[in-house]
């Protein structure tokens, strides 16, 4: 039955898919637009500032916290094996929430909810570790979110949020990011905005950051107001972007420029 | 706490020339910054990373400013003994960290001075990208 | 020895004999004199390998490779990394010697703009060589804090 909605809701998209959308031949991670210097920073794993995250969060995964005294290994065991592909499939529906959420609101919730420890905040240090760690695992996986009558309005929302002009520069993300891709903007060509890497090495930030970190920089380059961080919006134009990049490969924790 | 990630081969040959990648988590504020309000962000740096290999110094670096955030440091040395390779980080706000790995080294004694000239490996990457 | 190595070596010989007329911004000049003190700095055995053209001045790779034996008579004792436009020119000292193998390191530095970075080796027998390596850094657009 899911699996039918499933099927059903893709042809409906594909039908009212976007004239601008980048086909599917067509679709390059940012990776590919990097310099060879900053690939190789990516895929050596001893040279990936990122991993110094990844390592952290091991240590977050296997520690003992809240009042019920659990880490995150005593439910989930091995992160190799239990979290392989769980970064492919964010944002996903939280029944209880009524909505999506992202990989680190689901971090959050598990914390909260089962560890009962306090929430970690948003773009901490602890919070990106954990979740560096988690999509780590997810390294070579495609994307595969799933759109269905529940997921269908939020992804609509960050659909219709992508190509709402704002901001003072009245710019939309996909008038850079699907009609300008390939292109320069200052020094920098102009990437097809996949959200395969996340949370990644940013040389520009010197350190690990989320997509939402990444949502925010490009708000403020168009002189539009930034959402919150974990704002609803922005997890609608995740889940957005996510479907957007289906079939991609994860490769977090990625660097870019 | 600041993370390490060490690269060193755990067996060698005798006489081999290794290849050690480190990196350390660190912001290395260079001083020169400011915050939006204007104050100067004070610096905060590593100054000084040294290798021991037994208790023997066989490589330092002194640091400046300039170095990136989150330093990456790469050098060699001749695969001489079995033991230990120590690493220290010292800098700024009393900043100290060490680490150490050990190190395997098989084989007869090669003749002195003569290093085998070998590629610098880029390394491994960890599954598909 | 590369020829680009050769190349950027004898650029900079000119650029260090005839200091400080049409030389590399005098602070450079001075960090590299209180290094090398009264010694001539020859052009030559030490390759500078940077991209030429970063995505971002905040960390570009850097790699430097001194010709040498690397014996207990003739061995790199150190490599000095110089700028000229960051905010001060001293970038980095490895201190090496013979147990090194080979004279080849290697990390990521900061460039606050286009510019030339200089690296120099100072050998056992006290003599000193050089090379260097033009960056091009391209901004970014979309900044954090605009």
């Amino acid at each position: 039955m899911r699996g039918l909605s499933v099927a059903v809701g893709v042809i409906a998209l594909a039908a009212t898919a976007f004239a601008g959308e980048i086909p599917r031949s067509e679709r390059r991670s940012g990776y590919d637009f990097m310099s060879r210097e900053t690939r190789a920073m990516q895929d050596d794993d001893t040279a990936n500032p990122g991993m110094l995250w990844v390592l952290e969060g091991e240590a977050l995964w296997n520690r003992k916290t809240g009042a019920a005294g659990r880490s995150c290994a005593d439910c989930h065991g091995e992160a190799r094996t239990s979290m392989k592909g769980v970064a492919a499939r964010h944002p996903s529906f939280d029944a209880a929430r009524g909505r999506p959420i992202n990989l680190e609101q689901r971090i959050s919730v598990c914390r909260t909810d089962r560890q009962q420890a306090p929430p970690l905040v948003y773009e901490s240090r602890e919070l990106l570790a954990l979740t560096a760690y988690v999509a780590r695992q997810s390294r070579g996986a495609p994307i595969d979110v799933a759109i269905d009558e529940r997921t269908q309005p939020f992804l609509d929302s960050g659909r219709a949020t992508f190509h709402r002009r704002q901001g003072q520069l009245n710019l939309s993300c996909s008038q850079c990011h699907d009609d300008n891709w390939g292109r320069k903007l200052a020094g920098n060509v102009i990437p097809q905005a996949h959200p395969n890497g996340y949370p990644l090495y940013r040389l520009e930030w010197q350190g690990l950051g989320s997509l939402q970190r990444r949502f925010r920089n490009c708000l403020v380059g168009i002189r539009a107001e930034a959402y919150e961080y974990g704002a609803p919006e922005l997890v609608d134009l995740e889940l957005y972007l996510m479907w957007r990049a289906r079939g991609m490969t994860i490769e977090a924790p990625a660097v870019r420029p | 706490m600041a993370s390490v990630l060490i690269n060193v081969p755990a067996r060698a040959k005798r006489g081999e020339i290794i290849e050690i990648k480190t990196l350390i988590s660190h912001p290395m504020e260079t001083g020169y910054r400011r915050t939006q309000l204007g104050a100067v962000i004070p610096r905060d740096i590593i100054r000084l990373f040294v290798c021991t290999y037994n208790d023997t110094e066989v490589f330092r670096a002194e640091l400046h400013p300039a170095i990136a955030a989150n330093p990456f440091i790469v050098f060699s040395t001749v695969a001489t003994e079995s033991g230990t390779l120590a690493f220290q980080w010292t800098g700024d706000n009393g900043f100290s960290v060490t680490e150490s790995a050990p190190i395997v080294v098989e084989g007869p004694d090669m003749a002195p001075h003569t290093p085998q000239r070998s590629e610098p490996s880029r390394g491994t990457r960890d599954g598909p990208r | 020895m590369t020829a680009g190595g050769v190349a950027a070596g004898i650029g900079l010989a000119s650029m260090i004999a005839v200091e400080p007329a049409r030389a590399t911004p005098v602070a450079m000049q001075e960090a590299i004199r209180h290094v090398v003190g009264s010694a001539h700095v020859n052009a030559g055995r030490v390759t500078l390998e940077l991209p030429p053209l970063s995505e971002n001045g905040n960390a570009v790779p850097l790699t430097v490779s001194v010709e040498s034996a690397m014996t207990e008579r003739d061995h790199v004792k150190a490599i000095h990394v110089f700028t000229e436009k960051n905010p001060q020119p001293d970038v980095v000292t490895f201190r090496v010697g013979p147990r090194a193998g080979r004279a080849s390191v290697a990390t990521r530095i900061r460039l606050a703009d286009t510019q030339t970075v200089i690296a120099i080796a100072e050998l056992s027998d006290g003599s000193f060589w050089s090379g260097s390596a033009t960056v091009v850094v391209t901004l970014a657009a979309c900044l954090e804090e605009a």
